[in-house]
């Protein structure tokens, strides 16, 4: 990026400045013998003109809405609108999320985002073996559309985007959405939201999988063609890296393995006869904002950068929206703290910080005592203020991607690519995704990552203030936490039971059967599920139906 | 004679996948001399039961991040004294609330640890408390 003479300043510059270094060297040791990322990327002690030498700015950097999109999918990003604020939540039963929900939009929260509990995420009834104990307890219950019905109840559908996080069942929960709105009159072609969608992390890293990987990429396929046709403005998927990097990976793998499993989609839905210029609109990210502040801003930069770049020469998409890469990001769970919790504030506000710099389309923002619990009302008014704070105090929205041209954030960005690009070669010299997982490849290296970052935790070479260093003793007795009723697991069983009793059988029964057909042949399946759900069969009936056809996935257990 | 080396089972009850403790703290274990088995998610506690002892366990360390821990540990410590295996020693940790230890405690478990606890804390109370249930 810069000229031969002005190289030649830079060069001189650095001597003199080598020398200085080397005094003060001399008279103090610096902090660390060797200064990495969190993720283990080397840092220079000072980058200069030098270190972008061999980037082009129209090429590698470019402008906002412009491909290679390092700066942005938009032209005016947050000038023209802030990110939406969607914060996820999620417990117990329907009736005390949707008063959740309420409670949040009344405080300006601008999308909602829908924790399901274990149970509906595997693709069990309330009243199935497996659930016990699991009922309501990481998110809501819902077992059919009676369910759904009164979560959404008194929210505008046509009005609020709403994502859920749910995948093996992703199909199924999409259907019962689609048939609340109809019933309060808001046709599918107005519905804008997300489904998570993605069950390769689900393999490598979340583990709420149900069946094996080929009936898997089937049922997000069929998603992607439905929804081209009867939901146009959904994102069909959530390609996340947020749950690889919680499960311990470092920046590089979470990008590298996020887009692996974008590459996998991509494949399998062009191999369905789909053209990528159509359901690539509709593909969408989620990652994770940690830390480690310049890393985080240079890996969303990168991944963007990158993943223009698969769209366009992998696939030759050459619709401008198909090659963009846009992302909802989480603050890192993992690095709150359960001691001295009011520190997490702190973290989450950095991590924020992150996501508007990096250029998200959407932030939720995690409470201070999720290290604990589920977050309390006034926790999570303290996280979503946190966002409302960066957003409208700090003045960072108020030009597009300040980071770019320091030669330390585009120096990172550019490592980042290119340590993400190898990964992405190895898993395709494995075959691709889904027969890396199989080996067990990501698995391996995000275990490896994770006990290699714990070891330097407990060696004391990575500060965690409050838990290595800096530690108080906390009375924690008196501390408020958010706890679920231990009565909603019956109560839920009890409202599913008389559900089943108040529906017309005959026709459940029908729609399981095509179903059952639709399954064990070739043809969409979303149009079928679409049918069970309207008559009230439960998500477990449908998911058992699938269960018996696809059969259930096994888990690689690597250690 | 060497000392038998201790034989843990590293277990995830029921449906929560997050992994990454469990196995950072059964690779810690590994690396400490004991030998591991990790059951990998999704299991029972009839499963876990069963394996540790077919596995001949001295211990089971369950990890649970779901708020379903109560449930858990009370059933597997029920099914330890059912199948008369209440010498095999149980532990745990995840997103547990302290005010639900005492609780916990109180069922059977032998210590909880919290996030943040170093491998080595339960390394060196696995140690002790395998010691004093061989005499």
């Amino acid at each position: 990026m810069f000229e031969g003479k002005q190289l030649e300043e830079v060069k001189a510059g650095q001597e003199r400045y080598q020398a200085a270094v080397d005094k003060s060297l001399a008279r103090s040791p610096e902090r660390k013998a060797r200064f990495t990322t969190t993720g283990g990327i080397p840092l220079e002690r000072l980058y200069t003109p030098e270190d972008v030498e061999c980037l082009d700015y129209a090429k590698d950097i470019g402008f906002p809405g412009e491909y290679p999109y390092t700066r942005g999918v938009q032209p005016t990003m947050y000038r023209g609108r802030l990110w939406t604020m969607r914060q996820y939540a999620g417990f117990a039963t329907a009736e005390a999320s949707n008063e959740r929900y309420r409670y949040l939009l009344s405080q300006g929260t601008t999308g909602l985002s829908v924790a399901f509990d274990l149970p509906t995420q595997i693709g069990f009834d309330s009243d199935h073996a497996m659930a016990q104990g699991e009922v309501g307890k990481v998110g809501v219950a819902i077992d059919s559309l009676a369910d759904m019905e009164v979560l959404f109840g008194g929210i505008p559908l046509d009005k609020v985007s709403t994502s859920m996080t749910i995948n093996a069942p992703a199909a199924v929960l999409l259907a019962m959405y689609i048939a609340v709105a109809e019933k309060n009159g808001v046709a599918s072609d107005a519905l804008t939201g997300t489904i998570q969608n993605d069950i390769l992390k689900e393999y490598i890293a979340r583990g709420t999988y149900i069946f094996p990987p080929k009936p898997s990429m089937r049922l997000i396929t069929d998603i992607f063609d439905f929804c081209s046709a009867s939901v146009p403005k959904w994102n069909t998927i959530s390609i996340s890296g947020y749950h690889i990097r919680e499960a311990g990976s470092t920046a590089i793998q979470e990008v590298a393995f996020t887009l692996a499993d974008g590459i996998a989609y991509v494949e399998a839905a062009i191999a369905k006869g789909q053209d990528p210029n159509i359901f690539g609109k509709r593909l969408s990210f989620f990652f994770n904002a940690h830390n480690d502040f310049i890393e985080e801003v240079s890996k969303f930069r990168a991944a963007r950068k990158l993943w223009g770049r698969i769209m366009k020469e992998r696939f030759g998409v050459t619709d401008k929206s198909a090659q963009m890469l846009r992302f909802h990001t989480q603050t890192a769970g993992s690095t709150l703290t359960a001691q001295q919790p009011e520190n997490n504030i702190v973290r989450v506000a950095i991590q924020t910080m992150a996501a508007v710099m990096g250029g998200t389309q959407s932030l939720h923002t995690n409470s201070l005592d999720e290290a604990l619990a589920l977050p309390t009302d006034k926790s999570v008014r303290i996280a979503l203020r946190t966002q409302q704070i960066v957003g409208f105090e700090s003045g960072v929205a108020n030009t597009v991607d300040p980071f770019a041209g320091s030669y330390a954030v585009e120096s990172l960005t550019k490592q980042i690519e290119d340590g993400a690009w190898e990964y992405i070669k190895k898993i395709d010299d494995l075959g691709g995704m889904v027969s890396a997982i199989e080996r067990g490849y990501p698995q391996q290296q995000i275990q490896d990552a994770a006990y290699e970052f714990q070891r330097s935790v407990e060696s004391g070479d990575q500060i965690v203030v409050g838990v290595n260093k800096f530690q108080v003793e906390e009375d924690d007795s008196a501390r408020q936490l958010l706890r679920v009723d231990p009565s909603v697991g019956e109560g839920q069983v009890a409202k599913l039971r008389k559900m089943k009793e108040g529906r017309d059988n005959v026709r459940v029964k029908a729609t399981l059967d095509d179903i059952r057909a639709a399954a064990e042949g070739s043809g969409n399946l979303m149009p079928k599920i679409l049918d069970a759900v309207r008559v009230y069969a439960t998500e477990g009936e449908i998911c058992g139906v699938l269960r018996e056809v696809f059969g259930e996935y096994k888990e690689n257990v690597v250690l | 004679m060497a000392e038998k080396k201790i034989r843990v089972v590293v277990a995830k009850p029921g449906l929560d996948g997050h992994d990454r403790g469990a196995k950072v703290i059964a690779r810690a274990f590994r690396d400490a001399g004991m030998e591991v088995i990790y059951t990998g998610l999704r299991q029972t506690p009839e499963q876990i039961v069963e394996t540790a002892i077919q596995e001949d366990a001295d211990a089971i360390g369950l990890s649970v991040l779901s708020g379903a821990h109560e449930h858990y540990f009370k059933a597997i410590v029920a099914l330890l004294n059912e199948k008369d295996a209440s010498d095999i020693v149980v532990f745990g940790g995840g997103v547990i609330p302290e005010a639900d230890i005492p609780t916990l405690l109180s069922v059977g478990a032998g210590a909880i640890f919290g996030p943040g606890t170093p491998t080595t804390d339960c390394i060196e109370w696995l140690k002790n408390a395998v010691a004093e249930k061989r005499g």
